[in-house]
């Protein structure tokens, strides 16, 4: 596999990932990922590395307790979700 | 309790005229995320819960004079950003400075192992050990590319929103993107290489 194709591609990855790329160069990284199965295995396992953590992060909740006391130093306790009718 | 954050549009007049069920739902739809913003920075729920307290606080007074040139989101992240930054550098008497340049050699976040786990089980099922793994990896990222990571693939922000909130440059949050991404995959398949081989 020639291997200096592969750092080049890993330069446009980015952008490639964003869906922010030229067409020409999307093609031609395409065109590089059908044939090299080690930057296959990279973008795939980049782009789930991605939505891995992106999950993980929707799941961070605030402690009640530390809402409670935003809620109370804001001077809208009677906002609080969960305590409302 | 509200697991599930209701995004609805806020309603930037009634912000400005103080209206309070309208402040609530900002500090409901932001909340959490400042709160990710700040342990991210901080590592402590003491210290975060004081910058949380501060960000709203300094929002809800800046509200009137906010113009709308950046998004509500991006100015509050903003906001909350420079609140921890400041808060860490009162606490470990150090400066850290977010623009400070980062030594960026060339082809040293080229990936080093290759190893298709995306089919794992365990990344099916989200299992504690791999949320632990992920968390280990995350906090170890230097802290100019892990808010960068933070801001843009955790919280959603656009290349330019991140860029707007750390003020830096679009081409710096991507390569800071870059790098934070590739480091974390190495080490995700690191950790997948290892449980492979003890089965
Ligand atoms: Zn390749």
């Amino acid at each position: 596999m020639d291997h200096d194709n592969c750092s080049e591609l890993l330069k446009s990855i980015e952008d490639y990932l964003d869906g922010d790329i030229q067409p020409e160069v999307c093609t031609r990284l395409e065109e590089h990922l059908r044939g090299c199965q080690n930057c296959r295995i990279v973008v795939d396992t980049l782009r789930k590395t991605i939505s891995l953590y992106h999950d993980e992060a929707c799941q961070e909740m605030m402690p009640d307790k530390m809402r409670e006391h935003l809620y109370m130093e804001l001077n809208l306790l009677d906002y609080l979700p969960g305590t409302r009718e | 309790m509200n697991s599930t954050v209701t995004k609805r549009e806020i309603d930037l007049d009634l912000l400005k005229q103080g209206n309070r069920g309208e402040l609530a739902a900002l500090v409901e739809q932001f909340s959490n995320p400042v709160y990710r913003i700040a342990m991210n920075i901080l590592h402590s729920e003491q210290d975060a819960e004081d910058i949380i307290q501060e960000t709203f606080i300094k929002v809800f007074h800046g509200i009137r004079n906010f113009e709308g040139r950046s998004s509500l989101a991006t100015w509050i992240y903003r906001i909350a950003v420079n609140e921890a930054l400041m808060a860490t550098r009162r606490r470990k008497g150090n400066l850290v400075s977010i623009d400070a340049e980062i030594d960026m050699g060339e082809g040293e976040t080229n990936p080093v192992e290759i190893e298709d786990w995306c089919c794992r089980p365990e990344v099916e099922t989200m299992d504690a050990e791999l949320r632990r793994e992920m968390d280990k990896a995350v906090a170890g990222l230097p802290e100019k590319l892990r808010i960068v990571f933070q801001l843009r693939d955790m919280e959603d922000l656009s290349i330019r929103e991140t860029a707007q909130v750390l003020g830096l440059t679009d081409s710096a949050v991507k390569t800071r993107l870059l790098r934070a991404r590739l480091i974390l995959r190495e080490e995700l398949t690191h950790y997948f290489q290892g449980t492979s081989q003890g089965q």
